[in-house]
């Protein structure tokens, strides 16, 4: 049994806006093991993002714990956090988040602006081993308004395993995708969960979840299902059922 | 290592946000320039007025006649006829402060040299004139005091006149002038002086002896004036205040009675139009205050503003591991190198401009070296703290918070 990496504990998140609350999060409870590949499922509005930025410690809970290795969230500082960002955690955002007006493999490279321990030559190598992965070295002087949807959130998915972390969190990466790219980027995903990568993915699709060992149904702030998957599909053999296009 | 990728960041931002960084020099490079131009106008007018009034003899004193009546009548200066010559001997006998004095009688006219002819001022002194006024000759000499004893008709012209009276280039020392009918004969020739700062010809003046002046031009007794120089510049208003002594008493004023004359030194003159000048430099002070002041709200606007929008480049630098010290470092260098470049511009385009006003419009500037300072300190002070303040702010958010800025 391999341990445990993540643990939440009654997490709630509420906005208030004026008078009222939003109650995206009413108290919810799980566990992820080290390198389990987790997707996050639900209706639109049901609190994924929501999760997932608590996760990625992007955003606190109003109130539960969050641990990660054993630590509470809640007790480190904004330093910390930002280390644990930046050392730990991929995040791939639902709307990319590419810096404007800058290429896509700088906008790759940015994490590792921020890791004093990685020199300019290795920033670089592990930016082009990045983009080489979501197949975009052809367009790496790019800048994001010179990209399509699809590319951006490729640049996006390069920059969050740009920093070698322990765990990727990703929203929606696919939704941009066509079946094809989404089967290829599920594909590296596999890839690194085999390398003991934990992986939580957010998705709609029913068909990408296939490609998880477990499966989170979130529905108004409520976990309503939280199951194994009985039949782990492999991304890269549905990838080669797929018709051949011809280009 | 660190720093040096905070330096790359904030440098390739720079360049990314072209227009708020040129928006930004532009408000900087105007406030200091103008600031500096303005300020250097003001101080040169007035350091040229102090050089004009030095270069006339800075420990000069003048005494004219004329009286200091308050809400009374006061009667034109040249109908007084108060000082006469014994007050020149008078004070020539009591003070001891003073080096020269000469009576001084003054009118205009016309010099004539065959048919040339030219309208000047001829003003009749002492041989000490020269000494009090600090002027050396071109040619020829100074009448001596026999000359002045038995009122000979000899002159000297200054460089003006004698260009327009003697224009073929001939020596015009030994030469014979009329000063409105009165033939004189020229015995030297005053250096040139060009304009004063009043634009007054300092070279349109033909010189003579008081007494011949007084007798012959003129026809009266009394003087118009008497200038003097004190032992020093220092000693001039102890000089003033003896002299104003020995004439009331000449004058056989009473304690109640108001001067009938005006001593006056040079220190005095200086400061009445120091004080001119002073409020022309505080006029100029101000509009550049004032543009420096809307030059800082400039680069206020722009920083605030720029920083606002980006926000979400805050919120992704920190999402993906960026601190909130990393941010505010970026963000400081960025606002000092703009904030820099764009003060060193400023000075550079002050300092052309300054230049440009003295060589092409002849306007008297110096440059004051607290004008550089003050104006660039408030430009880069604005702008390195309207650049540092919003993302203080910013960084202060949550990652998630910043992102979702609108
Ligand atoms: N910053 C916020 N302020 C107010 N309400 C918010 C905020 N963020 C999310 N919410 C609300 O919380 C709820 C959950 O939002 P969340 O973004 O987590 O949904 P989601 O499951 O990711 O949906 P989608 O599939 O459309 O991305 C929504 O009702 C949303 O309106
Ligand atoms: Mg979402």
């Amino acid at each position: 049994m391999s341990k445990e990496i993540i643990r939440i504990e009654d997490l709630t998140r509420e906005f208030t806006m004026g008078a009222e609350t939003v109650r995206a999060l009413r108290g919810i409870s799980f566990t992820i093991k080290e390198g389990e590949f987790v997707t996050i499922m639900g209706s639109s509005g049901s609190g994924k993002s929501t999760l997932l930025n608590i996760l990625g410690c992007l955003d606190q809970p109003t109130a539960g714990v969050y641990e990660i290795d054993g630590v509470k969230m809640k007790d480190l500082s904004r330093n910390q956090l930002a280390t644990i960002r930046n050392e730990k955690i991929g995040f791939i955002f639902q709307s990319y988040n590419l810096l404007a007006r800058t290429s896509a493999l700088e906008n790759i490279e940015l994490p590792l602006f921020y890791n004093s321990k990685v020199s300019s030559e290795e920033r670089r190598d592990r930016a082009l081993k990045a983009i080489e992965m979501v197949s975009l070295t052809d367009r790496m002087e790019h800048t994001p308004s010179e990209l399509s949807g699809g590319q951006q959130q490729r640049v996006a998915i390069a920059r969050s395993l740009v920093n070698n972390p322990v765990m990727i969190l990703a929203d929606e990466a696919t939704g941009n995708l066509d079946t094809r790219t989404a089967y290829e980027i599920m594909t590296i995903f596999q890839e690194l969960n085999k390398q003991g990568i934990t992986i939580i993915f957010v998705t709609h699709e029913p068909d990408i979840a296939a490609f998880s060992n477990r499966t989170i149904v979130l529905r108004d702030g409520n976990i309503i299902q939280d199951y194994q998957n009985p039949k782990i599909l492999s991304a890269a053999e549905e990838l080669a059922k797929l018709p051949k296009q011809d280009d | 290592m660190r720093l040096l990728n905070l330096l790359k960041i904030a440098f390739k931002a720079i360049i990314l946000n072209k227009t708020r960084t040129l928006l930004t020099m532009l408000g900087i490079i105007i406030g200091v320039a103008s600031v500096i131009a303005m300020l250097a106008i003001g101080e040169g007018s007035k350091e040229s007025i102090r050089t004009t009034i030095s270069a006339m003899g800075s420990n000069m004193i003048t005494i004219r006649p004329g009286s200091d009546v308050r809400g009374g009548v006061r009667q034109e200066r040249s109908a007084m006829e108060t000082l006469t010559l014994n007050d020149y001997y008078a004070i020539k006998e009591q003070a001891n402060l003073l080096t020269y004095i000469t009576p001084l009688v003054n009118g205009g006219g016309q010099v004539i040299n065959g048919s040339n002819n030219w309208p000047s001022t001829i003003y009749g002194v002492n041989p000490t004139y020269l000494k009090i006024k600090i002027t050396e000759l071109q040619s020829g000499s100074m009448f001596t005091d026999a000359e002045v004893q038995s009122a000979a008709k000899v002159a000297l012209i200054g460089q003006t006149v004698v260009d327009n009276v003697f224009p073929d280039g001939q020596d015009p020392v030994g030469q014979m002038i009329r000063f409105n009918n009165i033939p004189f004969k020229i015995i030297g020739i005053l250096e040139e002086k060009g304009e004063n700062t009043f634009g007054q010809d300092q070279d349109d003046v033909v010189i003579a002896p008081y007494t011949t002046v007084q007798k012959r031009i003129l026809a009266i007794d009394h003087l118009e004036s008497i200038i003097a120089s004190a032992i020093s510049e220092d000693d001039a208003p102890e000089a003033v205040t003896q002299v104003s002594e020995i004439l009331r008493k000449q004058h056989k004023l009473t304690e109640t009675e108001e001067d009938d004359f005006h001593v006056r030194s040079m220190e005095e003159l200086i400061s009445t139009f120091s004080s001119t000048s002073e409020m022309l430099t505080i006029l100029l002070v101000a509009v550049a205050s004032i543009s420096l002041l809307i030059g800082g709200i400039g680069i206020m606007n722009i920083m605030y503003v720029s920083v606002k929008e980006r926000t979400k480049e805050i919120g992704l630098r920190m999402a993906v591991g960026g601190k909130g010290s990393d941010i505010l470092m970026q963000f400081l260098i960025e606002a000092i190198l703009i904030s820099i470049t764009g003060g060193i511009l400023g000075v550079l385009l002050g300092l052309s401009s300054t230049v440009f006003i003295e060589k092409f419009l002849n306007w008297p500037t110096s440059i004051a070296l607290y004008s550089i300072i003050i104006s660039f300190a408030v430009c880069a002070i604005t702008g390195i703290f309207f650049g540092w303040y919003p993302a203080k702010k910013a960084a202060a958010l949550d990652p998630i918070t910043a992102l979702r800025y609108e």
